[in-house]
């Protein structure tokens, strides 16, 4: 791990899926402790671009960097890792998935300790200590026991949170992590991604919450058919982007929810 | 003579049938699910050519009548040099078999796994023997317990084809007691009731892996 190289580094990002671009393209450095939100109309290839950084998907062309290191590929830049190798790259990064993907078997403790004591093997006390400290974080220390059936939405979410820290990871991944929920329950899995950006966590958020985006993000990247065409602070991106496919956005996005 | 004299006079018979039938029963329905949790596990990942020969033998097992194979196994295979005793004959039959079924069981229960649950192994670093061993499977058992219980009564029920070849279970033992009396009735009938004491035990037990399921909302009942 480099300090001083951004936590994540996507370099002429390209990937397709039968014949169809769906990244064409895409540059984008995050720097240590920023939240950096990731919009664009469905289909643009935002997702996909995150899941990329992980190597969920495989890219096509282009290079992905995590804290200096080249995911995917071995040093040499040319044969692809090992699952061993990718493994240990992908522990560095977590994903929070829109649809919380909590492993159902296991309790809500176990659901966020599994990772640590099987993949990184930390110790099952420390796990658990760092564990119940985690879910205390997000509002959840009574829940230990409880299978993820049981729970409610913004509940599983705020687990799937506490799993991805567990991991102690350079950066978050969120997929949409609110697009999933009822409406009354994107506010309580916010406010814990909120308090995490003021905690200095190292975020890329895919998502459609603007007002959430404009309050917390460091940075804004509007992706449209694969490419990002404005990259801006939120207040500039919200109020006075240069970008007329951006203000086109934005005010269909006001039309709507207004 | 009466029945239930007869039955009684001839109890160390079938006693002795119901242990083997027991025996046979226990040991190759842990080592066929063993087996197929590992057939399972070898079918995991990219269709490749490996992968449609495993997927090829399940197939043929799945196609091949149970007592064929038995014979094969005992009688065809002396032809070329190996030979085996009615036990390890017995065995190999049940658990191969069997197994073929409960790889085949484990399968489905992969399939409608929401692929969600591979990707967020995969994202929290789980690779290969980990993420099957630790995620998926114990999803994919949980997710199967009626039809493992359905199985498992095949299983059961199969054993019988072992008195063919002379194993000395429970049917053989309701033979060979009709035998001496030329009454066939209540032996038969007797170790019909005895199978399905069996069948009951082992649905007790599914019961309680449904209710561990349940508990995790993986089964709609």
């Amino acid at each position: 791990m480099n300090k001083s190289a951004p936590v994540v580094e996507i370099r002429d990002l390209h990937k397709h899926f039968a014949g169809i671009e769906v990244l064409r393209g895409i540059n984008l450095n995050v720097e240590r402790g920023q939240t950096v939100s990731v919009l664009g109309s469905s289909g643009s290839g935002k997702s996909t671009m995150l899941r990329c950084i992980n190597w969920l998907e495989v890219p096509d062309g282009g290079e992905i960097y995590i804290g200096g290191d080249r995911m995917g590929v071995k040093s040499g830049g040319v044969k692809p890792m090992s699952n061993r190798e990718l493994s240990a790259m992908r522990a560095r990064t977590a994903m929070v998935f829109q649809s919380f993907n909590l492993w159902p078997h296991l309790t809500v403790l176990q659901n966020v300790t599994e990772a640590p004591v099987h993949v990184m093997g930390v110790s099952r006390k420390d796990a658990n200590d760092h564990a119940i400290a985690l879910l205390e974080k997000v509002g959840l220390s009574h829940k230990h026991d409880a299978y993820p059936w049981s729970l409610s939405g913004g509940q599983r979410q705020r687990v799937a949170i506490a799993r991805a820290l567990a991991m102690n990871p350079e950066v978050i991944l969120f997929d949409e992590p609110t697009s999933a929920l009822d409406p009354e329950l994107v506010g309580e899995v916010l406010a814990v991604m909120r308090s995490l950006a003021e905690d200095g966590f190292t975020m890329v958020i895919v998502t459609h919450e603007m007002e959430f985006a404009r309050a917390v993000s460091n940075e804004v990247v509007f992706i449209e058919k694969g490419q990002i065409i404005e990259r801006a602070a939120p207040e500039k991106f919200f109020t006075n982007s240069d970008s007329e496919r951006v203000r086109q956005f934005l005010g269909r996005y006001r039309t709507t929810s207004a | 003579m009466n029945g239930i004299k007869m039955l009684w006079d001839n109890l160390d018979v079938f006693s002795v049938g119901l242990q083997n039938t027991l025996i046979l029963f226990c040991v190759s329905a842990v080592f066929s699910f063993l087996l197929a949790c590992f057939i399972a596990f070898l079918l995991e990942g990219r269709d490749n050519i490996p992968r449609r020969f495993v997927r090829g033998g399940l197939d043929l097992m799945r196609m091949l009548p149970f007592l064929i194979f038995l014979y094969l196994l005992y009688y065809g295979l002396p032809n070329v040099g190996i030979s085996m005793d009615v036990w390890s004959a017995g065995f190999i039959a049940l658990i191969t078999y069997h197994g073929a079924y409960f790889a085949e069981i484990l399968r489905a229960a992969r399939t409608s796994l929401p692929s969600g649950q591979a990707e967020a192994a995969c994202a929290h670093g789980f690779i290969n023997s980990k993420m099957y061993w630790r995620i998926l499977l114990p999803q994919m058992v949980m997710r199967s317990g009626p039809l493992f219980g359905n199985q498992l009564v095949c299983l059961l029920k199969d054993t019988a084809f072992l008195s063919i070849i002379t194993l000395m279970d429970l049917t053989a033992a309701a033979s060979a007691v009709q035998a001496k009396y030329f009454v066939p009735l209540p032996p038969f009938i007797f170790v019909i009731v005895l199978y399905w004491s069996i069948t009951l035990c082992v649905e007790a037990l599914l019961r309680r892996l449904g209710r561990r399921a349940q508990k995790r909302g993986l089964v709609n009942e």
